[in-house]
């Protein structure tokens, strides 16, 4: 389907996404080229390589007021000592990316300080993120931060080093999608499991291209956490990007953040970001819609975000695959997690628990976990890695840690730890864990690691069960 | 990494090369190159391209994986099933590629951050139909040696069997690849509007 005129000429109703990216044209080529300006960059310890071909080309950072780093990936979440680290290479990053900062004058939320943690986390927290802004970040998952209704993606290290040269960057409009969540959410129903139905539905790559705009009653339920969840994961789903339309809870969850306007200027901000939502009438290239009310805990199973089925249903049979290539990649990926077709997906033992990263590791997700893990015992090893300090230090107020302690769960520093295993966080090989992140690619937790993904509920469930269970029976005992 | 990254580009024109097919779906960028990989020096990331998928525990090369055969041995077509290169934005998935030789990579469709980071490594991605890629994997799982043309000017792919495919670039990543020109130098002429926008953008959201 084409894109209406009306949806692109300007004058017609428009779709979030359209009015965003008009906003932000500094130059339109004939050739469909924008180059886009960028409202606010994120940088963390993964951009050494950025700076690193700035400084060689001997150019500057132009606005270095536009850009915050933080490290998160390579730093241990054992301890907040940088000298701890034990890798030069990893330290190399750590290390470089505070003189980096330092030499151009980026703010950054370094080891030590509260503010510090995962880069996700950490610019919605703050009051970076903000409606109707443009915002990049050298990491995939920058989805995340459309949460609060602007326009954010991930872009690779050359584009970085763009970025902090020039504060834009040269772009071809995507298409917009929109996926609708139609009805309301049924008891224990998380962003995570939406998500995981929205992708187990339209493939990894059913979103290339796209930016996706999720709405409907079930999306406007959740909290901005749920929301961030959602977003996060739109890169799964192939997305460019995910948003959802700023609304009240959106207004309340921003309003006092550090970063964000103040006073009268609060006021003209607001004035503006009213004007964000879609207009009726905007046409989107592509439409899917959910029925909110029959999305389930899901529980991935391959090694695709798309092998996702909720934790009611068994492991699929690849013989009944549409076509050979499926049936292939589904046989691979059960042979190497290591499962057999028609186990109930509940009766699959779980070795370890991993709640956090950019997708969950925020205070409604910790909270979630503790309510389940209360007076209950972990069977096997679990870990909670809080997504920035002051997550960690709003959790310790509210005494989750010592829920979490009590049942045996290990309480850790912020970071992306064993989302990814950059730090040397990773699990053994043949390991099957419930992980609470965004990619059960083959190896990503480590060389062999098996991961299903869930919700913290879910997973914390898995913690104090051994296998996978439907959380709901728990949520409500 | 050196600076010459941020000046000029290899230019591409045409390419008649042999291709390895990394016959799967989804084949995202960790698989590419692994996490434990990345910070190392761009030099020594260059012998971990698809580092699990092609070696063994104890480091004895994987027989059957295709990177592995004789046959691939000079390659610089890569061919690959439907969102290859999906998931992490790490450009070393690029530039590893790149560094073992690989300048053309055809699939169905491709993850949007490899595809952008492409073009600023002198690589080039091209998307075909899936029937097409389904013809060349047939064909080269027979003929491992086929070589297959590729023409950035007219915007064709030569096939093994000798048909002829044409496929759609963006003029503006077209032109740059014909001319290995950067991005960033580009921009830099566009200074003056960027100025310009950064007043127009602060009178009216003056909160940023
Ligand atoms: S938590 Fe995981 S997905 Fe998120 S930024 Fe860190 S490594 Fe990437």
């Amino acid at each position: 389907m084409a894109m209406s005129a009306a949806a692109t000429d300007g004058t017609g109703p428009a779709t979030m996404f359209e009015k965003i990216w008009r906003r932000h044209v500094v130059v339109d080529r004939p050739d469909g080229y924008t180059l886009l300006y960028v409202d606010r960059h994120l940088l963390h310890d993964g951009s050494y390589n950025a700076f690193k071909r700035l400084e060689a080309a001997g150019m500057k950072v132009r606005r270095p007021d536009r850009a915050f780093a933080t490290p998160d990936h390579y730093m241990p979440t054992n301890t907040r000592d940088k000298s701890a680290i034990v890798d030069p290479n990893h330290r190399r990053m750590v290390v470089g990316l505070a003189a980096n900062a330092a030499a151009t004058g980026v703010t950054i939320f370094d080891i030590g300080d509260s503010r510090q943690g995962i880069v996700h986390v950490v610019g919605p927290e703050q009051g970076i993120t903000l409606p109707g802004i443009t915002l990049v970040c050298g990491d995939s998952h920058t989805s995340t931060h459309g949460a609060l209704g602007c326009l954010a993606f991930g872009v690779g290290s050359s584009e970085v080093t763009h970025v902090l040269a020039t504060q834009s960057l040269w772009q071809r409009k995507p298409k917009a999608m929109r996926v609708t969540i139609d009805g309301a959410l049924g008891f224990g129903i998380t962003g995570k499991d939406v998500i995981l139905a929205i992708i187990a539905r339209i493939g990894a790559g059913g979103g290339t291209g796209h930016v996706l705009e999720y709405d409907g009653s079930g999306i406007r339920q959740l909290s901005i956490e749920g929301r961030l969840t959602l977003c996060n994961m739109s890169i799964e789903g192939g997305g460019r990007a995910g948003m959802i339309a700023p609304d009240d809870t959106t207004y309340e969850y921003i309003a006092g953040r550090p970063y964000a306007p103040k006073g009268e200027a609060w006021d003209r901000a607001m004035a503006f970001w009213r004007t964000l939502p879609s207009d009726d009438g905007a046409t989107f290239d592509r439409e899917v819609t959910l029925s909110g009310p029959e999305i389930a805990p899901m529980v991935t199973w391959g090694t695709s975000p798309e092998d996702a089925a909720p934790v009611t249903d068994s492991i699929p049979d690849p013989a009944l695959a549409a076509d050979a290539a499926r049936r292939d990649g589904q046989a691979r990926a059960l042979a190497y997690m290591g499962l057999e077709p028609g186990t109930p997906i509940s009766e699959i033992p779980v070795d370890r628990v991993f709640i956090g990263s950019c997708t969950n590791s925020r205070i409604e997700d910790l909270r979630m976990a503790a309510q389940v893990a209360k007076g209950r015992k972990a069977q096997i090893p679990s870990w909670i890695v809080p997504g920035s300090g002051l997550i960690k230090e709003q959790a310790e107020a509210e005494g989750l840690d010592q829920i979490f302690k009590d049942a045996g769960f290990e309480w850790r520093d912020a970071g992306c730890s064993m989302c990814v295993g950059m730090n040397g966080e990773i699990g053994k090989p043949g390991e099957r864990i419930a992980s609470t992140s965004n990619r059960n690619f083959v190896g990503r937790q480590g060389k062999g690691v098996r991961t299903h993904l869930v919700s913290p509920a879910m997973a914390a469930a898995a913690a104090v069960t051994g296998h996978f269970t439907d959380v709901r029976h728990m949520l409500k005992a | 990494m050196s600076g010459s990254e941020t000046t000029k580009l290899i230019p591409f024109d045409r390419l008649t090369a042999t291709a390895v097919a990394i016959d799967r779906p989804n084949v995202d960028t960790d698989q590419i190159i692994p996490a434990r990989y990345l910070a190392l020096p761009r030099e020594e990331q260059v012998s971990h391209l698809f580092h699990d998928l092609r070696y063994r525990d104890d480091g004895a090369p994987r027989e059957g994986f295709p990177l592995n055969e004789p046959t691939a041995a000079g390659a610089q077509i890569l061919i690959a099933e439907r969102n290859f290169a999906c998931g992490s934005s790490r450009e070393h998935a690029v530039t590893v590629l790149v560094d073992n030789g690989f300048r053309v990579f055809i699939a169905p469709s491709f993850g949007d951050i490899f595809n952008n980071n492409c073009f600023q490594n002198g690589a080039l991605p091209i998307r075909l139909p899936e029937e097409r890629i389904r013809e060349m994997l047939d064909h080269l799982a027979r003929r491992p040696d086929a070589r297959i043309t590729v023409d950035l000017d007219a915007q064709t792919v030569t096939g093994p069997d000798n048909w002829t495919q044409s496929f759609e670039i963006d003029s503006f990543r077209k032109q740059c690849l014909l001319t290995g020109s950067d991005d960033i130098s580009l921009t830099l002429r566009h200074e003056p509007d960027i100025a310009a926008y950064e007043r127009r953008a602060e009178a009216h959201a003056d909160w940023l």
